[in-house]
């Protein structure tokens, strides 16, 4: 046990003390916040330019007022001087495109033979904004040609927004469902890099072992099964303690992007909320508030907890798997072809997350794969947000603590033997063979 | 004095391979033991039975009077043949890992580790990390963090490897000593002279099976020809030498010496003796070189093992 312990140490000191460690642990949220802005001011002036739209309208129906200028486009009457012209002016670069509406008495011919001549293709949101402007124009001709009174319809428009509720009586939104969508994704995914970062480097760490040749004065002192499970241990630590790091560090983005909105952050974190302080929230502040308000609803403590349990034993058992790998193999390229099954079950965890649960969180698909034990890590964090059984959880986690239990024994039988073989590439038979050997 | 180890009909095997096929073989207390063999006979598999890094499929190992348990790990070091460090940790840090690993305390592993580190003059050694050291110092290391637990049994694979002659003849004056003050020592090389030099008790092994052990000048004697090197000072050689193929059986000969004259093999034979070899070289010349051919260790091993083969 106090050998255990002393390798745990170790390996937890090697990993910690490890400049990609702590460039990771404090860079990369900056990273990622960084390449959030730089996205958004890409996108910003990706748009900023305006695009000047000269138009010719020959069929005289159009007024200026028919085409709203926006923030990145401004539309432009040339009519005067012709369709020729007008290209010309286009081709030397002066207007974004020419939009070209030919005299057709009938609307219906008309809205078929609007013409836009530009020497780029134009992006699908100017046209769109194009189209919106002439249907919106020749709809309403056509609704005064039909003697139908416009203003009516306009009025006769009604919106449904269906409020969700669940049988506990907890209200909820679609904005909710947005927000549970989001938080189990983030939570999937980071349990996934996780594994595969620290599964990985469990892996690096017995090949450096194997390939310093440090193995075999180690097993002369400590059993291997003591050696490999005090890697995983030491590299979960590891994990964890990076885990918490970033916990604080979006503790802290949170209260002050609420600050920055302007929530009072201890209102955020509590659990009721009375409707006229919402009411008054969302008068206030719209959208961005409502989502922050829903995020506070979510059962972020019962999220923790599984999400810790989960990063856990799905490490555990995809680790050990790493550690098998990298004792069967001399050197990092020969680890490729092992990687492939440990990789596909992380990858189809992501995916069914993230084409089943999205739509149904409770369908078929979705609970088999949470129960599943290769997938549930990942697959059952993304169902908790929108609510599971207690039961269903617990089945799912017995059932990975029994597989993680039998995947270990399987690999460090592997282990043992890999870690003082050298040399020779070994094959899945070879593996089969290795973990029918006594001791 | 007793046996340290004995290791009782060991067998094991990987799969359909027999690594080691009923091996027996006794280690006195306070010896150096040499255990050779060729390439892949079976040494390392053995080693590491004793070190239980494996378990043998059936036989039994007795340390000490004790069957082997895992609280003996602590009375073993282990010096391999494929041996190394962790690269990016430092010397002093890495010395007290292992060290603990064997059962030391911290500060017990910290006082022997500065004798020790005195002792080769490296203390300023200590916050280096491993990749900053030559091979030659690393492996300096190496030997300490095997032999700072004081254990009962030292197995030493190819334990000069990587050591300039200097440097060797320092690990095995430090062998040595070791087995003074009451280790016992297993040694595996394949450099026959530090056999010669090292051993009191060699074990062969060939292909799986122990061909041949016991006390090194037993083996020896076993193995004596009876040839003996001679060199003569004479006017006559031929002469000499008809008449020496008469009572002895005569080969030439193949040694350096600095004197001329007449160099010969001579095989004792019908119940001669040396002295009546000698006293009829004396009568004939001056003798300038009288040596016994002893079977060396190499020569002992290349025999042994041809002939199994």
């Amino acid at each position: 046990m106090d050998k255990l312990k002393l390798i745990i140490q170790r390996e937890f000191i090697a990993k910690v003390k490890n400049r990609s460690f702590i460039i990771m642990t404090f860079l990369s949220p900056l990273i990622m916040i960084g390449m959030g802005f730089l996205i958004m001011f890409l996108t910003k002036q990706n748009d900023n330019k305006i695009k000047e739209i000269a138009y010719v309208d020959n069929s005289g129906i159009f007024s200026k007022s028919d085409f709203k200028d926006t923030k990145t486009i401004k539309y432009v009457e040339y009519t005067k001087l012709g369709l020729e012209e007008t290209k010309k002016k286009v081709e030397e670069g002066k207007y974004y495109g020419v939009l070209h509406l030919p005299k057709i008495d009938s609307l219906e011919s008309l809205a078929k033979s609007v013409e836009f001549f530009s020497k780029d293709t134009p992006g699908l949101s100017t046209m769109n904004n194009v189209e919106k402007n002439i249907n919106s124009k020749l709809s309403s001709l056509k609704m005064k040609q039909l003697g139908i009174n416009e203003d009516k319809i306009k009025s006769s428009k009604i919106r449904t927004d269906i409020k969700l509720l669940n049988f506990s009586g907890e209200k909820s939104s679609k904005l909710a469902s947005g927000a549970k969508v989001i938080v189990g994704s983030i939570a999937g995914y980071l349990l996934m890099i996780f594994v595969m970062v620290y599964g990985q480097s469990v892996m690096q760490s017995v090949i450096e072992e194997k390939t310093s040749r440090i193995i075999e004065v180690i097993v002369s002192s400590v059993k291997p099964f003591q050696l490999m499970l005090g890697k995983i241990v030491g590299n979960a630590s590891a994990g964890l303690l990076q885990f918490f790091i970033w916990g604080i560090l979006l503790f802290v983005g949170v209260i002050v992007g609420a600050m920055f909105l302007g929530i009072d952050s201890s209102e955020l974190f509590s659990q009721d909320m009375n409707p006229e302080q919402m009411a008054q929230m969302e008068a206030a502040l719209g959208d961005k508030a409502k989502m922050f308000v829903e995020l506070g609803k979510l059962p972020w403590l019962t999220m923790f907890f599984l999400f810790i349990f989960y990063f856990l034993a799905g490490y555990m058992l995809y680790s050990s798997l790493y550690a098998a790998v990298g004792a069967a193999v001399d050197n990092q390229t020969d680890s490729q072809q092992f990687m492939m099954p440990i990789m596909m079950p992380l990858m189809l965890a992501i995916y069914v997350g993230a084409f089943t649960v999205v739509n149904d969180a409770h369908g078929p698909v979705s609970v088999f794969f949470s129960h599943f034990p290769l997938t549930s890590p990942i697959v059952m964090l993304m169902r908790v947000p929108f609510g599971v059984a207690w039961w269903e959880i617990l089945v799912s986690m017995l059932l990975l603590v029994a597989t993680f239990a039998g995947v270990v024994w399987i690999a460090a039988k592997i282990y043992r033997v890999g870690i003082l073989m050298y040399g020779k590439k070994p094959t899945y038979k070879d593996l089969w063979k290795w973990i029918r050997y006594s001791s | 004095m007793g046996n340290l180890l004995e290791i009782n009909n060991v067998i094991k095997r990987y799969g359909d391979y027999t690594a080691l096929n009923d091996v027996s073989m006794h280690i006195p207390k306070g010896s150096v033991f040499g255990l050779l063999g060729p390439n892949g006979a079976g040494k390392t598999s053995l080693i590491r039975i004793i070190n239980q890094i494996t378990m043998p499929d059936s036989g039994e190992v007795i340390l000490d009077g004790e069957k082997l348990a895992p609280n003996h790990i602590e009375q073993i070091g282990y010096l391999p043949e494929e041996r190394g460090l962790y690269k990016s940790m430092k010397v002093g840090e890495q010395a007290l890992y292992l060290a603990q690993l064997k059962g030391m305390s911290k500060s017990e592993a910290r006082k022997k580790l500065k004798y020790w580190f005195e002792k080769f003059e490296i203390g300023d050694w200590w916050n280096k990390k491993i990749e900053e050291l030559s091979k030659g110092m690393a492996q300096k290391v190496q030997f300490i963090v095997t032999v700072l637990h004081q254990p009962k049994l030292l197995i030493f694979d190819e334990p000069f490897s990587g050591f300039d002659p200097i440097n060797a003849q320092l690990i095995a004056k430090e062998i040595l000593q070791l087995r003074d003050e009451g280790a016992t020592i297993i040694f595996s090389t394949h450099r026959m002279e530090s056999v010669e030099e090292m051993c009191d008790y060699i074990a062969l092994i060939n292909k799986s099976n122990k061909i041949l052990d016991g006390k090194l000048e037993d083996i020896k004697r076993q193995y004596r020809t009876n040839v003996f090197e001679i060199g003569l000072e004479t006017n006559n050689p031929k002469e000499i030498k008809e008449r020496l193929s008469q009572n002895f059986e005569v080969s030439p000969a193949n040694f350096r010496s600095l004197n001329d004259g007449l160099k010969l093999n001579v095989k004792l034979t019908n119940n001669n003796s040396a002295n009546d070899l000698l006293s009829f070289l004396t009568s004939n010349g001056n003798v300038n070189h009288f040596v016994e051919l002893v079977p060396s260790a190499n020569d002992i091993f290349i025999q042994t093992v041809n002939k199994t083969n």
